[in-house]
């Protein structure tokens, strides 16, 4: 099964509630997915400052003087926010990828969730009310946003192997459905120098779309390559920088509804997690159409 | 009239007084009132009753549905009036995946669109769509009757029995062994009578429509094919 909310503001009066209705509609797609939840949002960091969100099983050892370490390191001012097991680095945006390499280095333990100007990705296992509180999600704010809530079918119910995937900066991925051609693309992807941390279906058609970015498609054409070149079932819904993606697979078993009104563009595997936004009576809903791309960018 | 508000009273509650409705009853006419999309409204009711939602459903509203008018005042998730025995489901709204499969009987009337699946199986129901509906929609239909005043998509009547199906658009592809077939006076007769209780006798005439059916080549044994079974 699993559960995906996801919501693109086009009413800036609404972003500081972002986290808020995401955290009511991911609850709500509980039993859809009980395993696991994430929730990626993005929220400008200001001026010229990029995030680094990381992982770790063992966050007092490993987020410990990780910010002055981390500020040695690249020679740069870091700002730490550290959230239960995860912990949001904000650094010069130019040393980004500076920062991830020091942090592999300084504390190997630790996974990146996501890094980016605007991306946030805090999952976990657990119950999504549970997952959500740990990280208080419904206390930020932000511009568009992604929740899955997971019933795991394809590989281990691990911190790693919940959704949002990001495997770009600014990027991520959540997914219903299961590939049955992701051992082939996976290497194909590696072949071309992408890399991956888990066995995990849904990581590899993240990977398959962030490639695409790379090359310099656009994301509309990217998720038209997940039709031709993906085999299996999926509803994905895509995150990038300024915008908000949907496709599905040709056979579409798996749901999803779309609402749309002048203040958001909502996203639900079911209308169930649609119910309790603003203005929903009126909003103009519908299924998203099999092999059909949506996007939404500002 | 019944109102039962779905968000204080609970699905259970709900549906246990609905089931506990046999035969005849008083209580004829009944509301749901703040449905939100929750899943299995006023399934396997078994009474002459009026039902009618306020509101969006989730999976299988109605499912199993025998004697019953349940009308939706809103959309339906996957499943509505799914194995449908009698009785008459009517939505004002659009219908996702799989409307009224399995039905062996009653009347299934989406006035919006049904996306994929639409009448999978059907059995004796009658479907009234007066939109469109999605790609594999009367797979294996084996009886009954399909009327569609939109658009099919994809691979419509795929392995049909002897469903028959009326469309008055466009069929994006037909699926194997269905094909169009001659409209009759019958057909037109028939066509006129789940028009008007399809509660679209104003929207389309019957001689619009085109008649598909199955070829009758595919779900017959056939001596020469014994070596592929």
């Amino acid at each position: 099964m699993c559960g995906i909310v996801g919501l693109f503001l086009k009413d800036p009066k609404l972003e500081p509630q972002l986290g808020a209705m995401l955290t009511d509609m991911l609850i709500t797609m509980t039993d859809r997915g009980p395993d696991s939840a994430g929730i990626a949002i993005y929220s400008s960091a200001g001026k010229g400052l990029g995030k680094l969100t990381v992982q770790s099983a063992h966050p007092e050892k490993d987020f410990k003087d990780l910010d002055g370490d981390l500020k040695q390191a690249i020679g740069a001012p870091v700002a730490m926010l550290v959230k239960s097991t995860h912990a949001v680095l904000e650094v010069p945006l130019g040393q980004l990828e500076a920062a991830r390499s020091a942090v592999a280095q300084l504390r190997p333990g630790i996974k990146v969730m996501s890094s980016g100007e605007n991306i946030e990705i805090f999952k976990e296992v657990g119950l999504p009310k549970d997952v959500a509180a740990r990280f208080e999600v419904a206390k930020m704010g932000g511009t568009h946003g992604i929740g899955h809530t997971r019933m795991a079918t394809e590989s281990a119910v691990t911190t790693m192997g919940a959704h949002p995937f990001s495997t770009g900066s600014d990027q991520c991925l959540v997914h219903n459905g299961s590939l049955s051609n992701h051992n082939g693309v996976r290497r194909e992807l590696k072949r071309l120098g992408m890399t991956f941390e888990t066995e995990n279906d849904t990581e590899v058609g993240a990977a398959f779309i962030s490639h695409k970015l790379q090359t310099g498609e656009t994301l509309g054409n990217a998720l038209e390559a997940t039709l031709t070149d993906l085999d299996g079932f999926f509803t994905f819904v895509v995150g990038t920088h300024n915008g908000f993606g949907v496709v599905r697979d040709p056979i579409a078993c798996k749901p999803a509804v779309m609402a749309e009104t002048d203040q958001y563009v909502a996203f639900g595997s079911e209308y169930r997690a649609l119910v309790n936004l603003p203005g929903i009576e009126a909003a103009r809903v519908w299924e998203p159409e099999p092999a059909t791309v949506y996007f939404w960018e500002r | 009239m019944q109102t039962f508000d779905l968000s204080k009273e609970g699905l259970r509650a709900l549906n246990s007084s609905l089931h506990a409705l046999k035969g005849q009853t008083n209580m004829t006419a009944w509301e749901v009132i703040n449905p939100k999309g929750a899943h299995a409204i006023a399934a396997g009711v078994d009474a002459p009753v009026d039902i009618t939602v306020r509101g969006s459903t989730g999976y299988y509203c109605a499912g199993m549905n025998k004697l019953a008018t349940i009308r939706i005042k809103g959309s339906a998730g996957p499943g509505v009036a799914e194995n449908m025995m009698s009785g008459t489901v009517i939505i004002d709204g659009d219908a996702s995946q799989y409307a009224g499969a399995t039905g062996r009987g009653g009347l299934l009337v989406i006035k919006g669109n049904a996306s994929s699946r639409c009448g999978i199986s059907m059995k004796g129901i009658d479907i009234v769509v007066h939109g469109n509906i999605g790609h594999m929609s009367c797979f294996m239909a084996q009886s009954g009757n399909m009327v569609v005043l939109g658009d099919a998509g994809e691979a419509l009547g795929d392995s049909l029995y002897e469903a028959r199906l009326f469309v008055r658009g466009s069929v994006k592809s037909l699926g194997a062994d269905c094909i169009e077939k001659e409209m009759r006076p019958e057909h037109i007769a028939l066509l006129a009578d789940l028009l008007k209780r399809g509660e679209a006798d104003g929207k389309a005439r019957p001689e619009e429509f085109k008649r598909y059916g199955s070829a009758r080549k595919l779900y017959n044994f056939n001596i020469d094919n014994a070596s592929a079974y």
